[in-house]
């Protein structure tokens, strides 16, 4: 009869000698919501399940030389509680909160979301977007990638199998600065992005835009940073003619796939509206904060 | 028949009491079919067809059964094989051989996740286990699942038994087309020759879920000497009792069927799956047997409806007079014959006199999961062919779409196409609540439309009983035979209250087992709130009979002198003027004396079901870029006899709104090349949620029936008939574009916005 072990070390290098032991069979638990599903629905049959919440620092956001440092296992419901956060990278927020239900953001974790490597995942297009990188801890040490890097394809990784993911990073706020991300689902919560964009962009005080990073999710096997679609809009107020510079970029890097989500024609156009839509939110936000307000 | 209708005064029905089983619901004490556990309980678990047709050429157990810890394994080997026999049980009639195959395959897989062996094992692992060392050897043969598509002569025939039925001359060769059934009156040529104007379309829905959250599940229980035990959640233990003494040919006297709690049926669960099955394992195991299925197994493999063609043609005069109709209704049953094709047919037109009709249906058998009622089964399918056709007939004719159905619409005393007359209907005041309604004048915002459409159910009667005994204290309990999907409990102990002149709160309604109250039919058809609610009203009047009976005995009076108001018995006669009334409590208190307890029982079968017509209003809005489309605003009217409790009556209508408007709109069964669901889980099969829709306005319209005590009408499923059409009326209003094929998802309104563009 197969057997599965749970482990749950107090110590980042217990974790990753618990990793390293279990070989390719061993599997990191964060919040579980994606792990555990699969584990039910008989999709993975790990070995062992190694669980990081133990480890000091994995459960919580911690404000570091102007930037966020959020533990791998933080679930969606602190991060969207964190006054701080939220009022730097809403984008992010929104994007670590539109997960699942109010059940799912008492577990769900950026880290997860980056790690589980769907095209789809919400957070990524927002982290991308907002220059994240994360933490990945494993037998020789520590190194730090942009988010960009972790996911290489569907459900399948940068990292090898003794390695994990321990902090997602998020620099600080530039000034005049917005970020936004929106999803299209065909229904209004508790729903898979058919296409996903992050926007995060800064302004300089006449309202041009001099930094803009664009990602789009699911509409490529992994999400895309694509700065074709930032520089359609750099040097701009963000007029109608960026703005329809932006959603030809936000089109042409889409290459996505019919499936029972939605057809490849559908994405395209999608990513575009939604490329286009969350910059003019990411852009009022930026003015509002350069005039003082809250984003 | 104690006839309380014309009292003027209700104190107790058209109220509005907290429900009896509402506290156990939500603090999670209630006990669902998963729920029930017993010492020594054995997990029950099925291996399922990965081919969309296939045959078996065998299947290897040894391995499975040699596996530690697995007590049982079957197969179809190990129950009886049934002759083809229609049996009524229920509403409706199936087919024990086909009932029996659908549960566990016996030579060939007709769809995928179609049941091929069962195992019983001491836990679910070992379970899962015991099905992966299951051996079976297929020949996967060529699969059909479009309706159309299974028609042609050239298509993969699934049952080498099945010739046409309905046809002048009996077919040479074998057709997936089990049935043609056509219905209709006049001179279709003649009446088409007669109009103005005419219209048609064709249009196309979707096989789709009835969505239930509970899972099924049961446990099973075979002792020694042959009594057998089911706790399951179903929409009628009586149902189950019959089909799993059918399926196992067993005496119905050695089963005993106890209703769990039930999380939705929606007509899904008047059938059985799991029952027979478990029973059969603990039979080989001497466990009891518990099976639950996953969300996954129960799409893959318990009834969604149909998926369908429905082509419509209208003609009608300039005025407005519809003079010819002709309906062509094209349904997939599943793997077995047997989809609500008929029902569709009888209620395409039901709303309208039309002289000059055709309406032909076709049952079709297909490579997917056997359909199952779903509440108004075939009703909302043709409903969403005709009611576009007559929204485009309005705007041809530039007519309103309320006048045009109110010049057409049937009164009391017309013919229904499908044969009776109708009698006390109220469609035309339902047609009127809904043209008064100011939601029907209210302005519009840009990239918005507003869609009408009406809908039609039969509504049954039938076999049910009840019971009602008197407590000591004078309080009582209501016991009936009919599980609650709707909120009938309080009903029933409304209706009983109202007789008895009691408190509601002192009337506690149960639902027994099979053991504990006489036959009644399942919970379905709208039928419990008229025909069990009449068998209650029937039993509380025996009981007032009986206690005026009583109270004369005490008076030393006789019983013409006694009469019952308020819930005491008075005594009218002068010469006894110094005797106070007797509450129930105190004759209660001494029941002994007057003959013993105070309790009666009444079988019956009901007649005179009123049918339900329903008019309904949806605003959507628009997102051009997008293609979403939002329900803004939802008015359902609908006449509904008499609300005996009216928020279950509205919170029918809302249910069957919401998931009308998810059949419109998003849910469908998606299949691969290879005839394997792809979206089988609530995260791809897109019921709507809460926030996508509107609070839902329910307009109760009261035309009460005069054969039922209070005027009831069924009310459960007339609700969901219109707001397939009502959505895509709405929908054709703001895009300018007849949209056919449902859903109507995203991708498919981008397309048409790109098209008017372009």
């Amino acid at each position: 009869m197969s057997e599965l072990d749970y482990l749950a070390p107090p110590t980042v290098e217990d974790a990753v000698r618990a990793l390293a032991a279990g070989g390719g069979s061993a599997k990191v638990l964060g919040g579980g919501t994606d792990l555990l599903v699969q584990l039910r629905a008989g999709r993975i049959k790990p070995g062992v399940i190694v669980d990081l919440k133990r480890i000091p620092g994995a459960i919580g956001v911690r404000e570091e030389a102007g930037g966020f440092v959020i533990g791998a296992a933080t679930p969606g419901a602190v991060i969207g509680e964190h006054a701080g956060l939220v009022g730097a990278w809403p984008g992010v927020v929104e994007a670590a909160n539109l997960i699942g239900s109010t059940q799912v953001q008492g577990r769900a974790s950026l880290a997860g979301n980056l790690c589980n490597a769907s095209p789809a995942a919400d957070s990524v297009p927002a982290m991308i977007a907002a220059g994240a990188t994360c933490l990945v801890v494993g037998p020789a040490g520590r190194r730090e990638i942009p988010v960009e890097q972790v996911a290489v394809g569907p459900g399948r990784t940068s990292l090898a199998a003794d390695e994990f993911v321990l902090e997602i990073r998020l620099p600080a706020r530039p000034q005049r600065s917005g970020d936004a991300y929106l999803r299209s689902i065909p229904r209004t919560e508790m729903d898979i992005a058919v296409v996903g964009a992050g926007v995060a962009l800064t302004l300089d005080a006449a309202g041009t835009v001099t930094a803009a990073r664009v990602a789009l999710g699911a509409v490529a096997p992994t999400a895309l940073l694509v700065p074709e679609a930032g520089a359609a809009i750099v040097g701009t107020p963000l007029d109608e003619t960026a703005l329809e510079a932006l959603d030809a970029a936000a089109r042409a890097a889409a290459r996505p796939i019919s499936d029972k989500r939605g057809t490849a024609d559908y994405r395209i156009k999608i990513a575009g509206v939604l490329a286009r839509r969350a910059a003019a939110i990411a852009y009022r936000r930026a003015a509002d904060q350069g005039r003082g307000g809250r984003a | 028949m104690t006839d309380v209708m014309d009292r003027p005064a209700l104190k107790v029905v058209g109220t509005r009491p907290i429900r009896p089983d509402g506290v156990d619901k939500v603090t999670g004490r209630a006990q669902f079919g998963a729920d029930f556990h017993l010492p020594g309980m054995l997990v029950g678990k099925i291996k399922r067809s990965p081919h969309a047709h296939a045959r078996i050429v065998s299947i290897d157990t040894r391995k499975a059964r040699a596996l530690a810890g697995v007590k049982a394994v079957i197969t179809a080997a190990d129950l009886p094989d049934l002759a083809s026999q229609e049996y009524e049980a229920g509403e409706s009639a199936s087919n024990l051989r086909d009932l029996s195959q659908n549960c566990m395959a016996r030579d060939k897989a007709l769809y995928q996740g179609h049941a091929l062996a069962a195992v019983a094992a001491v836990s679910a692992q070992v379970a899962d286990e015991a099905l992966d060392l299951i051996e079976v050897v297929y020949e996967v043969l060529p699969h059909v699942i479009d309706v159309e598509a299974a028609m042609e002569p050239s298509a993969p025939v699934l049952h080498a038994h099945l010739f046409t039925e309905g046809l002048a001359e009996r077919p040479a060769t074998a057709s997936n087309i089990a049935k043609v059934n056509r219905l209709g009156r006049g001179d279709l040529e003649a009446g088409f020759g007669e109009a103005d104007v005419v219209v048609q379309g064709r249009y196309t829905t979707k096989a789709v879920h009835q969505g239930y959250i509970e899972p099924h599940a049961c446990v099973a229980q075979v002792s020694q000497d042959g009594q057998c035990q089911v706790w399951s959640s179903s929409q009628g233990q009586f149902m189950v009792r019959t089909y799993c003494a059918k399926i196992l040919g067993l005496e119905i006297a050695d089963i005993r069927v106890t209703p769990a709690e039930i999380g939705g049926g929606f007509g899904g669960k008047t059938t059985v799956y799991l029952e027979p099955l478990a029973l059969a394992l603990s039979r080989q195991s001497g466990h009891p047997v518990k099976m639950v299925m996953t969300r996954e197994e129960v799409f893959r493999a318990t009834g969604p409806t149909s998926g369908a063609v429905i082509e419509v043609k209208l003609g009608a005069k300039q005025d407005g007079t519809i003079v010819a109709a002709d309906v062509v209704l094209k349904y997939q049953a599943g793997a077995f014959p047997g989809s609500p094709v008929g029902a569709g047919s009888m209620t395409a037109l039901a709303a309208y006199d039309i002289p000059n009709v055709a309406i032909t249906g076709y049952d079709v058998v297909t490579n997917s999961p056997k359909v199952a009622a779903y509440r108004a089964p075939g009703a909302p399918i043709s409903a969403f062919g005709v009611e576009s056709a007559i929204d485009d007939l309005a705007r041809e004719l530039g007519m309103d779409p309320i006048v045009l159905r109110e010049k057409n619409g049937v009164v009391s005393g017309v013919k229904a196409v499908y044969g009776p007359t109708y009698r006390d209907i109220g469609y035309l005041e339902t047609l009127k609540a809904i043209k008064d309604h100011p939601h029907y004048a209210a302005p519009l915002g840009p990239n918005q439309g507003r869609g009408v459409a009406v809908g039609f159910w039969f509504n049954v009667g039938g076999e049910s009983t009840a019971a009602v005994h008197v407590n000591e204290d004078g309080s009582a309990v209501v016991v009936t035979g009919n599980p609650d999907i709707g909120g009938s409990r309080a009903s029933m102990a409304m209706m009983a209250a109202e007789v008895l002149g009691l408190p509601v709160e002192q009337v506690r309604p149960i639902v027994a087992d099979t053991a504990s109250i006489g036959f009644s039919m399942l919970t379905g058809g709208s039928r419990t709130t008229f025909a069990t609610g009449m068998a209650v009203t029937q039993a509380a009047g025996k009981i007032v009979e009986d206690v005026k009976r009583r109270a004369a005995l005490i008076w030393d009076t006789t019983v013409d002198k006694v009469a019952w108001e308020s819930g005491q018995a008075v005594c009218l006669d002068a010469t006894k003027s110094a005797v106070k009334p007797l509450t129930l409590a105190a004759i209660a208190a001494q029941a002994g004396r007057t003959g013993g307890p105070i309790s009666a029982e009444v079988s019956l079968n009901a007649q005179g079901a009123g049918p339900g017509f329903a008019v309904h209003l949806c605003d959507v809005e628009i997102d051009r870029e997008t293609g979403h489309v939002t329900v803004v605003r939802y008015t359902a009217a609908q006449d509904v006899g008499r609300a005996i409790h009216p928020a279950y009556v509205e919170g029918q209508i809302q249910g069957g709104v919401a998931q009308g408007v998810g059949w419109a709109l998003n849910e469908e069964y998606i299949f691969d090349a290879d005839g394997q669901m792809e979206n089988a889980g609530f995260l791809d099969y897109r019921v709507p949620v809460a926030s996508d829709l509107p609070m839902i306005d329910a307009v109760l319209v009261e035309v009460p029936n005069p054969r039922h005590p209070f005027g009831a009408k069924g009310v459960g499923e007339a609700p969901i008939v219109p707001p397939l059409a009502a959505v895509a009326n709405a929908v054709r209003d703001a895009l300018g574009v007849r949209m056919c094929d449902l859903p109507l998802s995203p991708p498919k309104i981008r397309a048409v916005v790109d098209g008017l563009a372009s």
